[in-house]
């Protein structure tokens, strides 16, 4: 009984005082070790199940993921129209902390509306270029973390990007990239790492979301579950939004028993899309 | 593009002098947080393994295949491998210098040297980071990494890897401003995207950097490792490739091919073990067929190097299995971003290139005869 009391009031203030959503709390999930023995263990497999990689904020279905004017509304636009169904955007609740719509700069939103009504030709994901951060977290595709005793790796199937999270910092990032620089430290049982070094070519998503060089992301990763972690993503920028804002998600443990990350190398599957028309013989 | 350096005379350029590596000092090091550390922030997590996780750079002058001189003698004297260090080392500060700023532009062409000026997109000293001192394993230096056969030569081809090897060599010839090719029967290496190497096309690093095995080349021969109870991530600099090797795990079914082929391991000692099958049609190192198959290994030397050796088996192309060994030293340096596909421009250049020559040859032809029709091949 008393084991029961002391777990209720320990799982209240929990709630009270950590920035943590209250989705497990019947009793504080307390993740086994990793290789250190101090911190927990988020080796495994990993992946985000939802809809952000089509639109971080709510949204309602869409007929595809360019749209031009039809006579009674928005319909694909020539270039994804044979796409059919399996072109549409589904809906989603929208991943934002606290709801509501991405706070834009009104020059950076028209760029964004720009972005959307041009996503075949712009989107850097359409190229199989490198997804950046947070996106890569959210790619429909696994990645693997790598926890050793003092080091932190992530590994994305999607165009095989990588991160290796730096627990020492190593100071200001030496160049800018596609991923960033990545640092890590633990708070509890929260790995939090802060990214920067960005170039601001990536996107946030399939809907234009996007971000310039100064963007700094500040992750955190909390197991809640045997078969889940909690992701939240700070993002800020002060060139292109009015504010920072917070993205949240769980990230699902993938619990087939072969499971492995597999090739997904698309630059090949892009070939013929970016270096046709250079061909001694381009096809018809 | 392999690039083998054949000889020690120090002439294949190196990164400029300044960088040096400190294998004594790491090696102490080493030996003090061996001494230090608890018994659970040093062996890797499993138990009492090693942990090899680190950041390593694995450049070396010592060439893969022994210089025939040499015969069947594995170990160089340090006189000669220390020669041949300050040597490029000389040679490296010589090519380093500032150039004259008053120089002219080189004449149309390139002027015909081995610099930057001979001919067109060469790199200068300032790209090339392949290594300033010979191996080393032991105390002894090596006279080559490929240790079998005892030649440390690579054995023969069967007939078919040879053809094969013909064939290839065929499509490469000079760049010579013309549209050669277009006197070959059928097809040539500038036709479209897939016709160029797999590292012009960005999926594999050249020089089977990624391998396995993982070979050294021109420049980005870093390779990151973090060690996890379960797997052994190692991150090949170019192309930002991680090769996930499943501990005690079994190979994927045959359906499944990797680039880098598919890869489990296991301890026998201290020594970590790691064999790949799998791989797809092409793989990294050079001729080689699906059937690859490689047995790599990571131990640690006396001095605390990792050492890693390789050996490879593809009966369809060699005629006897073939290996060697060479250190990963211990480095300093963090591994950056190699973003290739995303600046891929060189691909948009060389097809759009070959396209002109091709029409320029064509025009040339036209205009040499008299009765001229719509152009002389037309495919």
């Amino acid at each position: 009984m008393r084991r029961f009391l002391v777990s209720i009031i320990t799982c209240a203030a929990a709630v009270l005082l950590s920035s943590v959503a209250p989705l497990v709390c019947a009793e504080e999930y307390r993740a086994p070790r990793g290789p250190d023995g101090i911190h927990p263990d988020l080796n495994g497999i990993w992946q985000a199940l939802n809809e952000a990689n089509y639109d971080l904020e709510l949204h309602m279905a869409r007929s595809a993921l360019q749209e031009r004017a039809g006579p009674h509304g928005p319909i694909p636009a020539k270039n994804v129209l044979a796409m059919g169904a399996v072109g549409a955007v589904p809906p989603g609740m929208g991943v934002i902390k606290g709801g509501g719509k991405i706070p834009y700069r009104p020059e950076a939103l028209e760029k964004k509306k720009a972005n959307q009504a041009n996503w075949a030709e712009l989107d850097p994901e359409v190229k199989c270029y490198m997804p950046g951060v947070p996106r890569a977290t959210y790619m429909p595709q696994p990645f693997q973390i790598f926890q050793g005793s003092d080091d932190i790796f992530i590994a994305y199937q999607w165009a095989g990007a990588v991160r290796d999270i730096y627990m020492e910092d190593p100071g200001p990032p030496q160049v800018d990239s596609w991923m960033g620089q990545s640092v890590g430290r633990w708070e509890g049982d929260t790995l939090v790492v802060e990214a920067t070094g960005f170039h601001g070519q990536a996107w946030l998503d399939r809907a234009g979301n996007h971000t310039s060089w100064k963007l700094k992301v500040t992750e955190r990763y909390t197991p809640m579950s045997p078969y889940h972690l909690h992701y939240e993503a700070a993002i800020e920028d002060p060139e292109t939004f009015t504010e920072p804002w917070t993205i949240e998600m769980p990230l699902y443990r993938r619990m087939e028993p072969n499971i492995q990350l597999m090739d997904f190398k698309c630059p090949e599957f892009v070939e013929e899309l970016l270096y046709g028309e250079f061909r001694r013989n381009p096809l018809d | 593009m392999q690039v083998e350096q054949e000889t020690y005379t120090g002439a294949m350029t190196s990164r400029p002098a300044g960088g040096a590596s400190r294998p004594g000092a790491v090696a102490l090091l080493a030996v003090l947080a061996s001494a230090l550390c608890s018994p659970l922030a040093c062996a890797d997590a499993a138990g009492d393994r090693p942990d090899f996780t680190g950041t390593y750079d694995t450049a070396t002058m010592t060439p893969l295949q022994r210089p025939k001189e040499y015969g069947d003698q594995l170990i160089l004297t340090p006189e000669v491998a220390e020669a041949a260090a300050r040597q490029r080392a000389a040679y490296m500060a010589e090519r380093s210098r500032d150039s004259d700023p008053e120089r002219g532009a080189p004449p149309a062409g390139g002027d015909g040297s081995t610099g930057a000026s001979g001919n067109v997109g060469g790199y200068n000293t300032f790209w090339i980071d392949n290594g300033e001192t010979a191996i080393r394993i032991d105390g002894e230096y090596r006279t080559s990494i490929l240790t079998t056969p005892g030649n440390g030569r690579r054995p023969a081809m069967t007939p078919d890897g040879q053809k094969r090897a013909a064939a290839r060599r065929a499509f490469y010839r000079e760049n010579t401003g013309e549209a050669w090719w277009l006197e070959l029967d059928g097809p040539g290496p500038y036709d479209g995207p897939e016709s160029r190497t797999l590292s012009d096309r960005c999926l594999l690093g050249f020089g089977s950097t990624g391998g396995p095995p993982m070979l050294p080349t021109l420049y980005n021969n870093h390779k990151r490792i973090v060690q996890t109870p379960d797997h052994v991530m190692i991150l090949v600099e170019m192309v930002h490739d991680a090769r996930v090797i499943r501990m005690n795990s079994e190979h994927a079914p045959p359906e499944v091919r990797r680039w880098l082929g598919d890869s489990i391991g296991w301890w026998e000692g201290d020594t970590l073990v790691v064999d790949t099958t799998n791989f797809t049609d092409r793989p990294a190192l050079s001729m080689a067929t699906r059937d690859l198959h490689v047995v790599e290994r990571f131990r640690r030397a006396a001095d605390g190097t990792l050492i890693y050796s390789f050996f490879v088996e593809d009966p369809n192309v060699w005629t006897e299995p073939w290996g060697g060994e060479y250190p990963w030293p211990a480095s300093d340096d963090r591994v950056y971003e190699y973003a290739c596909h995303e600046g891929n421009y060189a691909m948009e250049g060389i097809l759009k290139g070959a396209r002109i020559l091709e029409a320029d040859k064509l025009a040339a032809e036209a205009g040499d005869a008299p009765d001229v029709g719509a152009g002389g091949s037309g495919n």
